[in-house]
């Protein structure tokens, strides 16, 4: 096949998290047959699967949170014991102070102010591979470390960093084994997968202590392993998951007649109901009314995961709990669900899966994410008739757009996030991330932290959203100091080989030949509208 | 104008800034409607809370006989040991409001009560996007009321800009009027070298770009005084903050005269809190923000309204986790010199069960685009005609509220 650099292009930076630098002979690769790149990774068995060395599972991830909320507890009340305050200030339980509000800034979110310039300066490092002057920052540090002043100080002024906690050790290990993964991927497709369905069924790491340390878990457990399965498989595999049903209060929700609803005078949260309807399946307008959410809500009841004592299973794992459920038949867009217990809402999720509502939500959000903001409309339809013949395939709904035509000829014209426009950043310059830190920070700093959007709906999809004056601004300042980091080392315009070659435009070719250093060559190359579009 | 005029007019305008490395004050043109004949240089600020603030936990009508029944655990009550801030006889203010109690005091703050925007289903974000739009309903448009609002300004050479806060414009201020953005960050600057490189680059590669860097780099540059520097904090300090920031660019003489931004975090489901807890804190960091408003506005607060609105309320009573669900009415906030305040505006519709709307929620008795047009009609001067055209399209029923600024 003859060499087409604008395919290359396409299938790099729309499909792909971008070229690799060095040998790996991206470009070269895409551009002699650019939908074969870009499919080569649907058709590797278990591709998409992350295992890495001591990455650890739900449950178990969950049993030492328990266990570190039991050490932090009997820490303040020997503490108190001796009348002395406590010397390790634990962070506020789940739900139960303002830090842990959802939407509120992290932990990490309040210390950025002060560390905005180390997490830059580090994102740059670690690119680089150099190492960070001091303990690097990341988004599960302690709030205790935000009282620092700012990086004006010289680093000898600061206490010895505290050593990490398990939740931030293990919110590390996890960002790090998806940094890395992303980083090395050969063309990135199925890894921009994980990141949309991650999206799409969201959870917030800022929710609190168990949702910090089950975001990694949950992205490898009931996204990935569907990311080129069936979509009822993954709807199911996520509303059971621990974290979801944690982040969105399901394991509080009790139906009113059930047995627990009866004895302990709480009951039903509506939260998980809705947003699996508006936001995961039918979408806002998807035909279904408020007496639907409540209903579905009831169905639901029951949901939820083992507690520290396991009185309902192993602690951490999905269970459901009889007790709490609401009995009886429920009625759901028009169709009774008579059967009992967890079978009731099972075949719930089934049919919302296939619903005709659901088919066109998902397959506009993939064809906003891929192509463009506003969707070419006969390639959502031919998407839409896909997921439907299909039952909801997803790897042939990513393969039905590699396949389309529009895919290719539409303008490049989506922003890259922050995400992606670092991690695509690293794969350039071929560093591999041996610390997630400066990432995590610099994610917080352009308004995408890691596994922490605002609310469920999850980070936006749009140019409106990333190519906004302020990000615009960091990015510049990231981009110039991994410039000044990086520059004297390597040549910007084998780079630009490497990344664009001849379709790159002839403007970003003389400004970058033009510029006064190659630390600012370099910045103006990872600022280049072929680095940021997509 | 078309988009293409507007952006190539403020490309020159920035491209000449970046290369003459004028500030800020250059280009944020003095709007031409302040008011020669009274003196009055009025400004506004919009703030948006996303998440459907529950107004009836924030101003409470303590007087209704249902509202302590509905509200149950997290209900507000005249005394104990956080009791809240009685307004009149009916309503009381969240006890975690002192600043703005103290405007509705002197007169400078008021409530509206049991307002909504036209939207009547509960999905946040068609929500958000009926109440930033200013359409009647989600209509998935990609310009604010806001931006259409300053568009309808007076034109000439001193067409105002809006200043949106935060790291990306909110759609009530998005479309083709001229906007600014800024956020309260601090960071090593890119040299103007490199800058004006890029920005060059975008200019002839991707206007967009260009046109969204340049924003970027001039208002770093006109917020980063001594003062601005970052600081660590909560969601509190970090309301309070941004809030600074904002006030000091628009404190200046050649600053821009209208602001939106926008506070998360008020979707209230479980653990709400009552006089203290998750709500109260975050009420404790909106009250510091109008508090900062106020100072750093100075002498300027005298002609200044601040608009706090939400995208809808909360169910009246509280759901089985001591939270309450999505619901309907709730309240706007005004605060500022400007306003005629010391009241609480409401066509109270009552919390008996079949008062409320579907039997859940608040019912909705004004509309909110009535107190939006009421205030943008007393600051800047804006017709019937254009706002109910034009700023709010096809809202010819719901009439400018009077005298909301005195």
């Amino acid at each position: 096949m003859a060499r087409d650099s604008q395919a290359a292009l396409v299938a790099l930076n729309r499909f792909g998290l971008g070229a690799r630098g060095g040998a790996s002979g991206d470009f070269m690769n895409a551009a002699s047959d650019p939908r074969g790149f870009v499919k080569a990774e649907l058709s590797r068995p278990n591709g998409v699967l992350l295992e890495a060395p001591g990455l650890q599972s739900t449950p178990q991830l969950g049993q030492a949170v328990f266990e570190y909320q039991a050490q932090v507890k009997a820490a303040r009340e020997a503490a108190a014991k001796v009348g002395t305050p406590g010397e390790s200030k634990p962070e506020a339980k789940p739900g139960e102070g303002p830090p842990q509000v959802q939407g509120a800034p992290t932990p990490a979110d309040r210390k950025s102010g002060a560390r905005r310039n180390l997490s830059l300066n580090a994102v740059a490092m670690d690119i680089a591979g150099e190492k960070p002057e001091m303990k690097p920052s990341d988004a599960a540090a302690k709030p205790t470390d935000a009282m620092q002043p700012s990086a004006a100080t010289p680093p000898a002024a600061k206490p010895a960093p505290q050593p990490l906690n398990v939740i931030q050790k293990t919110f590390r290990a996890e960002a790090l084994a998806r940094l890395q993964r992303a980083t090395l991927a050969d063309c990135g497709f199925t890894e921009r997968l994980v990141a949309f369905w991650s999206n799409h069924f969201c959870i917030s790491a800022a929710k609190g202590e168990l949702a910090r340390i089950w975001a990694g878990s949950f992205e490898r457990e009931a996204i990935r392993p569907h990311v080129l399965g069936r979509f009822a498989d993954i709807l199911k595999a996520v509303e059971q998951h621990p974290a979801m049903l944690f982040f969105l209060d399901n394991q509080q929700s009790l139906g009113p007649d059930s047995r627990a609803g009866q004895n302990r005078k709480r009951g039903l949260n509506e939260n998980l109901a809705r947003e699996i309807m508006e936001l995961h399946t039918l979408g806002v307008n998807g035909g279904y009314t408020q007496e639907d959410v409540t209903s579905l809500a009831r169905i639901i009841t029951g949901w939820t995961f083992a507690g520290r004592q396991g009185r309902l299973g192993e602690p951490g794992n999905f269970v459901f709990n009889a007790n709490a459920h609401q009995p009886g038949p429920q009625v759901l867009l028009g169709k009774t669900y008579d059967a009992a217990g967890l079978a009731q809402g099972e075949a719930a999720l089934a049919d919302i899966a296939r619903h005709p509502s659901t088919a066109n939500f998902i397959a506009t959000k993939f064809v906003r994410h891929f192509v463009a903001d506003d969707p070419p409309p006969a390639l959502v339809a031919r998407l839409r008739d896909v997921f439907t013949r299909t039952d909801g395939d997803l790897k042939a709904l990513a393969t039905a757009l590699v396949d389309s035509n529009e895919a290719w000829t539409a303008p490049l014209t989506k922003m890259r996030s922050p995400y992606e426009f670092l991690v695509a950043s690293g794969r350039l310059l071929a560093r591999v991330p041996e610390d997630p830190g400066q990432y995590l920070g610099s994610l917080n700093l352009l308004g995408q932290p890691l596994w922490s959007p605002a609310g469920p709906n999850g980070f936006p999809d749009t140019n409106a959203a990333w190519a906004a004056p302020e990000g615009m601004k960091l990015r510049l300042d990231i981009a110039v100091q991994i410039g000044s980091r990086l520059g004297n080392n390597i040549d910007p315009l084998d780079l630009l080989e490497f990344a664009a070659a001849d379709a790159a435009s002839t403007e970003t070719r003389r400004t970058i030949e033009r510029a006064e250093s190659r630390q600012q060559a370099l910045a103006l190359l990872l600022m280049s509208p072929e680095l940021q579009r997509r | 104008m078309t988009m293409d005029c507007a952006e190539n007019r403020l490309l020159a305008s920035r491209r000449a800034l970046l290369l003459g490395g004028a500030s800020f004050a250059a280009w944020a043109y003095l709007p031409k409607f302040a008011r020669a004949t009274d003196g009055r240089d009025p400004r506004l600020i919009v703030v948006i809370l996303r998440g459907a603030l529950d107004g009836l936990a924030t101003v409470a009508p303590v007087g209704d006989p249902d509202y302590a029944g509905l509200h149950g655990s997290i209900a507000l009550t005249r005394d104990g040991e956080h009791p809240a801030l009685m307004l009149d006889s009916f309503f009381a203010l969240h006890p975690s409001m002192p600043e703005f109690g103290r405007m509705y005091r002197d007169k400078h703050a008021a409530v509206i009560h049991a307002v909504s925007t036209p939207y009547r289903d509960r999905s946040h974000f068609d929500g958000q996007d009926v109440l930033e739009s200013g359409y009647a309903g989600p209509g998935r448009v990609q310009s604010g009321w806001l931006n259409r609002a300053l568009e309808a300004l007076p034109r000439g050479e001193r067409v105002s800009s809006g200043l949106a806060v935060g790291p990306t414009t909110p759609l009530v201020l998005r479309g083709t009027a001229p906007t600014v953005g800024w956020a309260p960050v601090a960071l090593p600057q890119a040299d103007d070298d490199t800058a004006m490189r890029l920005v060059d680059l975008y200019r002839h590669r991707d206007p967009a770009l260009a046109s969204v860097l340049s924003q970027g780099l001039q208002l770093e540059k006109a917020a980063s005084g001594d003062d601005m520097k970052p600081k660590p904090g909560n969601a509190v300090a970090q309301m309070r903050l941004v809030a600074k920031g904002a006030a000091k660019l628009m404190a200046a003489d050649d600053g821009p005269r209208i602001a939106a931004l926008a506070f998360d975090g008020w979707d209230t489901h479980a653990n709400e809190g009552g006089p203290v807890g998750r709500l109260a804190f975050l009420l404790g960091g909106l009250d510091g923000a109008l508090a900062e408003f106020e100072s750093g506005l100075g002498d300027r607060w005298r002609d200044t309204a601040v608009l706090v609105a939400t995208e809808f309320g909360r169910t009246a009573r509280i759901n089985g986790t001591d939270g309450t669900d999505h619901g309907t009415g709730t309240i706007a906030l005004l605060a500022g010199g400007a306003v005629k305040g010391g009241r609480v505006i409401s066509d109270w519709p009552g919390l008996k069960l079949a008062s409320l709307y579907e039997g859940r929620d608040l019912k909705p008795t004004t509309d909110l685009r009535a107190v939006i047009k009421g205030v943008l009609q007393d600051q800047f001067g804006l017709s019937d005609r254009v706002l109910a055209e034009t700023v709010f399209p096809d809202s010819a029923s719901a009439k400018p509220m009077k005298g909301l600024v005195a």
